[in-house]
């Protein structure tokens, strides 16, 4: 990678440390969705060992949702997106460079909370290790895709509106095999088949997602 | 023909609400879809000969 | 060769051409369209055998499948045209990838409440999650989507082309949603009986399912034509061939003649 761009993923790490608000937000987001189940369905731990798999996994989709809306945004708004696209370096770069950085902030945090909310829910013990596999191999995706949405809204006044309806269709593939691998390793499955599609689609998204974004992006900047 | 009679070919053999609820939300859709597009067609044309009209002016 | 295909693009993107080539084929899609319709409807509605396991409920078979494939495969057609217009810079192509959101969302919701009613007889409730009917509604939400980004974007262009990239990373994704689904369907649900077996249909049910298949398609040619061709007089209403053609159209609202 050259020069530029490690400036520029600096920058951002700098930039996403220093308003540390953003970068908790969506973390007490995910806490606070996951305590909400209890309340409302039961207390009863068999009952939530069963469901925190899944409700583990929603909780990730929409913090993740949440995050994504501060992706270009800021960058919109004082004018440097534009420098970026501007630039003698191919927007693919760019794009590359702010997913990875919004992954280490938003996405890798989820990974490390996850397991004080299977406390919390009564995760049988067996799904922890996959439910931290999959948070790690399936967060970047959810950053990828997500990446699409928030290029596609950048410029939008109610973006932040429209981009759950855009991005979570395509979260579903995710849902299903990282929920269902945290399952298989409840019931002390090998979850060997979920973690390779999730590496396959992960492969598919990195190949496609950064493509979509940087055209999303460059639509979305040309008014 | 493969019912006997016209009140069993309604009936469908205790089916019938079910088959006939089905054909007729498909019918309505199907109509949304035709009329639709005429009555679009119509307000288009009206606000162009409008617009015109504004020009002549 | 590559000149006369280059001259096809060329025409292809005239919307004058595509609005007099549309009007003048519409009227044959619709005779067509219509008598395999009413052929197949009736010949399965009335001739065809009832099905040994679900009775007379089968018969829904004719109007469920032909919206369920005609919707899906709408939004890859929409893709398409949204690829074309992006590549090639065409703008009819953005137009028909426009027109096709609406009616492929309207497809899809027929397909569900088809397949609901379906559901009741069948399983006993109205709603199941069987693999196709979720994969159908996670459809519909793609749907959703890309109609969203035509709302929110006022700048015509703009949406064209937001909306042609949400469409084409949605069909990039279709395979793999239902793929996922029909993985997590077989996890869940191992033995529900699943409402459209296609190998072990008789002829006699399957031809008129047929008809009523392609017939959908040219009624779903002869919305798309009339959908376009409002579209194209609207951004075409300063050119010569639009003023000339309104002043023909008899319309309610005559004042001026």
């Amino acid at each position: 990678m050259n020069g530029s761009m490690k400036a520029l993923f600096k920058r951002d790490m700098l930039l996403a440390f220093r308003s540390r608000g953003d970068l908790l937000n969506p973390l007490m987001f995910f806490l606070m969705v996951a305590s909400l189940f209890p309340l409302a369905v039961s207390p009863d731990p068999l009952f939530l060992g069963q469901i925190a798999p899944g409700v583990i996994w929603v909780g990730a989709l929409l913090a993740t949702l949440l995050s994504l809306d501060l992706l270009f945004k800021s960058d919109f708004e004082d004018g440097s997106l534009e420098q970026m696209l501007l630039m003698p370096q191919p927007t693919l770069l760019m794009v590359i460079v702010k997913v990875l950085v919004h992954w280490l902030v938003a996405g890798l945090p989820l990974a490390f909370i996850a397991p004080l909310l299977g406390l919390m829910l009564g995760l049988p013990s067996g799904g922890f290790a996959p439910l931290m596999a999959t948070l790690l191999l399936a967060t970047p995706i959810l950053s990828l895709l997500g990446a699409i949405g928030a290029g596609l809204t950048v410029g939008l006044r109610k973006g932040g509106m429209l981009m759950p309806l855009l991005i979570l269709p395509l979260y579903i593939p995710v849902l299903i095999f990282a929920s269902s691998a945290v399952q298989a390793g409840v019931l002390g499955n090998s979850y060997v088949g979920h973690m390779a599609f999730l590496g396959a689609y992960l492969a598919l998204t990195l190949v496609v997602a950064p493509v979509a974004t940087a055209s999303a992006l460059r639509i979305s900047i040309a008014r | 023909m493969f019912f006997d009679s016209f009140s069993s070919f309604i009936e469908m053999g205790g089916h019938g609400l079910y088959v006939w609820a089905c054909y007729g939300l498909a019918a309505i859709i199907v109509a949304v879809n035709f009329i639709s597009p005429v009555l679009t067609r119509k307000k288009v044309i009206k606000d162009i000969q409008r617009q015109n009209r504004r020009e002549q002016n | 060769m590559w000149t006369s295909l280059k001259r096809l693009y060329h025409k292809m993107g005239s919307p004058k051409w595509f609005y007099e080539i549309s009007t003048r084929w519409s009227p044959w899609f619709l005779l067509v369209g219509s008598a395999l319709m009413l052929t197949g409807v009736v010949w399965g509605l009335a001739f065809a055998p009832a099905d040994y396991l679900q009775g007379n409920s089968f018969r829904i078979i004719y109007i469920h499948v032909p919206a369920s494939l005609l919707s899906q495969s709408a939004y890859i057609m929409m893709a398409a045209a949204g690829l074309v217009g992006l590549v090639w810079k065409m703008k009819m192509s953005f137009v028909v990838a426009k027109v096709i959101a609406p009616i492929g969302a309207s497809l899809a919701i027929m397909s569900l409440l088809t397949g609901a009613i379906w559901g009741k007889p069948t399983w006993g409730t109205w709603w199941v999650w069987d693999a196709r009917l979720t994969s159908m509604l996670i459809l519909l939400f793609l749907y959703f989507g890309v109609i969203a980004i035509y709302n929110a974007i006022e700048n015509e262009e703009m949406a064209n082309k937001a909306a042609g990239i949400l469409a084409i990373v949605g069909s990039i994704n279709i395979p793999i949603i239902k793929y996922s689904v029909e993985w997590w369907n077989t996890l869940h649900q191992p033995a529900t009986i699943t409402m459209t077996k296609k190998p072990t249909m008789a002829p006699e049910m399957f031809i008129p399912l047929l008809l009523t298949i392609i017939g959908f398609y040219c009624w779903f040619a002869v919305w798309v034509f009339a959908r376009t061709r409002n579209e194209l007089l609207w951004r075409e209403r300063r050119t010569k061939w639009v003023k000339n053609l309104v002043i023909n159209a008899p319309t309610n609202s005559g004042a001026h003649q």
